[in-house]
């Protein structure tokens, strides 16, 4: 039961989604909203990550898939498809996961520091392990991930 | 005659109250397992009521989370979803969400934003969770065919007492959909559209009609289905009158121009009404411009207009940026739905429709003088940048110990607010180039016959589309020489056989520079190419002319309207891309023998006598084409900083206006392509970049044809 | 002679303010809080224009509509549908109800004001 009747918690709520085998939560408030897989435009010569761009409401939006980017497991695409639409410091971008779980809250006592080994991501871009009753959810700082040079989502100031 | 809606708010605040005070109390009693219909109806209900009443008085806020409330129990009233105590969780958990909104409205108590995101979010999440898609249902919700094995069922009967026909067709209407033709002798003949069997229909007349004195028969007539055809459909006579099959033939181009004017003015009729509407009857309204949509509408008409600011000024008005920005996007998307509905005429029959097409035509017209009506309101005169230079160029010219007069013409020239920031940088550069390398010293003026105060002169003046911005020196001009020698030693592909303008172009190299000597001011041989860069970036390109001795001019043309374009779209394989009208010369379907490969380094093409390099889009962005020879596909010449290549293409779907949209903003730049922009059904489509490419391209056919 | 308007919608204040707004344009409006009480309404007094919400307790909007055309009195008078989308379906099911037409919820009163002019004069 997740229910809670006051409204005081800040930056505690996550959205939980699945990829491959593991869950993931990430930070409520980086998310515009949630949406099914659309016909996306391909851009050229981009990584196989990058499937492309939509047109959300009239803002042109890349679609990244996530479960190509860190090898997950077989990316399907069909009417059960979830794409998460993030809102990254002002820039709009989709992530294209299996399936989106619900909006969880955790309190400090369970949120664990990440380990070092063992994941799929990248230590850096994790902010620790969330346990809920039986659930472990991965703790992505996805402004982290997606900001950075690995995912080459956002060009680097160049000269 | 205004009406104020804020005396409706305290009823319409007491209202969702009770509402959310009874969605509670029912979610609370709501048996799971066989969720009572009528109860999952009121739900509806209330969230439903909630929405609309917002909507009509303007709390928005409440909207969000109602919206997603609307979806989910929608889905879940009509079978599709399960009702699962993780659902009755959220919708109560959005209960009280709203029923804080709504004391922030009330009472002004603080409203916790994070909350509100948070619960939409779960919502949302509902939604795709179990796998439903309504974010489809939405979207298809304009569209529903007439159900597959619909029969029209006519049915006789008797004559009867009304209240009896009354529970009767009350009854049969439940079934599917019921119209009442006019009655034969006092017997009433009901119609009913229905997946139903005539078992089951005549079981129900059973119960209040002897089976003996009815006659139910199927007709085999076709049912028009809402999805059949845009035009012309749905519109019948009112109901009292026998023929209720209608003529689609009712004036069925005027309907597309109808259900186009409906959709924007939020009404309508099924069958125009003729008693009171005598001077302006419901005809095509071909002069009224459509409305853009009922957001724009709305929105307009909350916005008080602006005052005029305080005193002197009465002939203009303060307008924030925002919202000449805002304008501006729904005019781009106004031009979006009219190259949509351009689309969808363009394939209608000329002779059969001619007063659709002319409405289309005039509205095309509307559009384009809207648009630039409201890109007008964004221009500036070029004399904002031109006036920071006199001062500039005074003081650069004393460091320097030279006599400069500077001059511009043309600045009242216009350019769109957007694009005279950018310009500033790149115009500041080129003018302390001139000074700096062009102009010459007062002494070595005289000894060269010349007048000791150099010009140096900045104007502005449109051409076509475009503005062109020209920063013109009487100096020495670019030495030929030098720029080539220099292109040797950096290793540049250059021939002696180069013509001038393009040696000029080399010193847009990056890290290009003559300079002798590197000041303070230039020569350090950052700032050409990144002006080039720039003035690339905002759609533009740099030319420049220069005769030893006499002077150089550097020649920069803008588009005047960076949002909207002219567009031809092409396609490779299956995607498909956009050209930018105004590089594009002519298209054509080459002769096998007028391509020619130079060995292993690429193809040209002869087009007119000249020989033109092949850039075949495919190869540039990946794709697999469904030609693979120039010959079987189509090629478009285009023509760029006065250099021209031709495109190879798989074909040409067709040319239209589109707005351009930006793709960095969310992602980053991609090479090739310039922008993006949506096309007439929603779709995005990439715009190539067509100076670039023509560029390495060149370097490419140079090389090839020029090195030994 | 002064035009009658029947108003049915659920909502109160969605009620009031069609009703407000129609007599402040001249109208005499009488108002009914659901399908059955429009329907009950109706059947005592002709009204010249009925506008109906559709979604509402005991009767819903199309069935009372349906419910309308079945009586002789009410075979001529104009129904319009007050509706919050404007979709094939909905216009679909109006008609075959027999409504005469729609009119897209949120409206304005000026909007209101101006389709009932348009309908009833």
């Amino acid at each position: 039961m997740n229910n809670t009747k006051k409204f005081d918690n800040s930056g505690n709520e996550f959205l939980a989604f699945t990829l491959g085998r593991e869950e993931y939560g990430i930070d409520i408030l980086k998310v515009q909203e949630i949406r099914g897989y659309e016909q996306v435009t391909r851009i050229a010569n981009a990584p196989d990550f990058v499937k492309g761009v939509v047109n959300l409401r009239g803002i042109i939006v890349p679609i990244v898939d996530m479960r190509i980017k860190f090898d997950l497991g077989e990316p399907t695409y069909d009417q059960f498809t979830v794409v998460i639409i993030l809102n990254i410091g002002g820039r709009i971008m989709g992530m294209v996961v299996d399936s989106v779980s619900d909006v969880i809250t955790l309190n400090a006592e369970q949120i664990k520091p990440a380990p070092e080994m063992g994941t799929t991501f990248n230590t850096d871009y994790l902010t620790g392990l969330g346990t809920l009753d039986e659930r472990m959810l991965i703790l992505i700082d996805i402004d982290k991930l997606m900001s950075s040079a690995e995912m080459g989502l956002i060009e680097a100031i160049a000269a | 005659m205004t009406i104020d809606m804020r005396q409706f708010f305290q009823v319409f605040f007491d209202e969702t109250e009770e509402l959310l005070a009874e969605m509670e109390k029912l979610l609370l009693s709501i048996n799971l397992a066989a969720p009572d219909e009528e109860e999952l109806n009121a739900i509806f209900r209330a969230a439903h009521s909630i929405k609309g009443g917002a909507g009509t008085f303007g709390i928005t806020d409440l909207t969000d989370i109602t919206h997603e409330l609307e979806t989910l129990l929608d889905l879940i009233r009509k079978g599709e979803m399960g009702l699962t105590a993780k659902h009755v969780d959220a919708f109560l958990e959005a209960k009280d969400i709203l029923k804080m909104q709504l004391d922030g409205h009330r009472l002004h108590t603080p409203v916790n934003q994070e909350t509100v995101t948070a619960c939409r979010c779960r919502l949302q999440a509902l939604a795709h969770f179990a796998g439903a898609q309504p974010s489809q249902r939405i979207a298809n919700q304009s569209t529903s065919s007439s159900p597959a094995g619909t029969r029209r069922l006519t049915i006789a009967l008797p004559s009867m007492p009304p209240s009896e026909l009354e529970s009767l067709s009350l009854e049969l209407a439940t079934l599917g959909m019921l119209t009442r033709s006019s009655q034969l002798d006092g017997k009433p003949v009901l119609t009913l559209d229905t997946t139903s069997t005539i078992d089951d229909v005549a079981a129900i007349c059973m119960f209040l009609v002897d089976p003996k004195e009815m006659l139910i028969t199927e007709d085999n007539q076709h049912i028009p289905g809402a999805a059949e055809t845009d035009a012309g459909f749905g519109f019948f006579e009112p109901m009292n009158v026998d023929q209720l099959a209608g003529s689609p033939l009712l004036a069925a181009h005027e309907l597309a121009t109808e259900k186009a004017r409906e959709q924007a003015q939020g009404y309508g009729f099924f069958a125009p009404f003729t008693t009171f509407v005598a001077p302006e009857a419901p005809a095509v309204i071909h002069h009224d411009a459509p409305e853009v949509a009922a957001d724009m509408r709305s929105a307009a008409n909350r916005r008080e207009p602006e005052r005029a600011t305080a005193s002197s000024e009465s002939t203009s008005i303060r307008v924030s940026i925002e919202k000449v920005d805002q304008l501006i996007n729904l005019v781009g998307e106004l031009v979006i739905t009219q190259a949509m509905l351009e689309q969808r005429t363009d394939k209608l029959d000329p002779m059969l429709h001619e007063r659709l097409l002319n409405s289309v035509t005039q509205l095309t017209r509307n559009t384009r003088d809207l648009q630039e009506a409201v890109m007008s309101i964004r221009m500036m005169p070029m004399d904002y940048v031109f006036s920071r230079f006199p001062r500039m160029v005074r003081d650069l010219a004393g460091k320097l110990g030279k006599k400069v007069e500077f001059v511009t013409i043309g600045a009242a020239t216009e350019l769109d607010k957007g694009l005279i920031e950018r310009i500033i940088d790149p115009l500041t550069h080129l003018v302390r180039n001139s000074i700096d390398h062009g102009i010459e010293l007062p002494a070595q003026r005289a000894a060269a016959g010349k007048n000791e105060t150099g010009r140096l002169s900045l104007s502005a003046s449109h051409q076509g589309g475009n503005i062109v911005i020209e920063v013109t020196d009487d100096g020495g001009g670019l030495s030929r020489e030098r720029i080539l020698g220099k292109a040797v030693e950096s290793g540049l592909p250059v021939s002696d056989a180069m013509p001038d303008a393009e040696v000029w172009q080399l010193i847009f190299a990056p890290g290009f520079t003559t300079a002798e000597e590197v000041t303070d001011i230039s020569g350090r041989g950052v700032g050409m190419d990144v002006v080039k860069r720039n003035i690339g970036s905002l759609g533009g390109s740099v030319d420049i002319r220069s005769a030893a001795g006499f002077g150089t001019t550097i020649s920069i043309s803008l588009p005047l309207t960076l949002a909207i374009l002219d567009g031809m779209s092409v396609r490779v394989g299956e995607e498909i891309y956009i050209l930018p009208l105004g590089y594009v010369i002519e298209s054509l379907q080459p002769e096998v023998i007028d391509v020619k490969g130079i060995s292993g380094q690429g193809r040209v093409i002869k087009v007119r006598g000249e020989y033109l390099p092949l850039i075949a889009l495919h190869e540039i962005f990946g794709i697999t084409p469904q030609h693979q020879n120039p010959s079987d596909g189509i090629v478009v010449i285009l023509e760029s900083d006065g250099r021209k290549a031709a495109l190879f293409v798989d074909d040409l779907v067709g040319q239209q206006q589109v707005v351009v949209k930006n793709l960095e903003s969310n992602y980053r730049k991609v090479a090739g392509i310039s922008g993006a922009t949506i096309l007439g059904d929603g779709g995005v489509s990439l715009i190539v970049d067509v100076s670039t490419l023509i560029r390495s391209s060149q370097r490419l056919a140079d090389e090839t044809l020029f090195s030994s | 002679m002064t035009k009658t308007v029947l108003a049915v919608d659920d909502s109160a204040s969605l009620r009031q303010m069609v009703a407000f707004s129609l007599r402040a344009a001249g109208y005499l409006v009488t108002e009914a809080v659901d399908g059955q009480d429009g329907l009950e309404k109706a059947r005592t007094q002709i009204f010249d224009l009925v506008l109906t919400d559709q979604n509402m307790p005991r009767l819903d909007g199309l069935a009372l509509i349906r419910a309308l055309r079945a009586l002789s009195t009410y075979q001529k008078v104009p129904i319009l549908m007050l509706t919050t989308e404007s979709s094939d379906e909905m216009k679909l099911k109006g008609k075959a109800a027999g409504a005469n037409g729609w009119l897209v919820k949120p409206f304005d009163p000026q909007r209101l004001i101006e389709v009932v002019k348009k309908v009833i004069g």
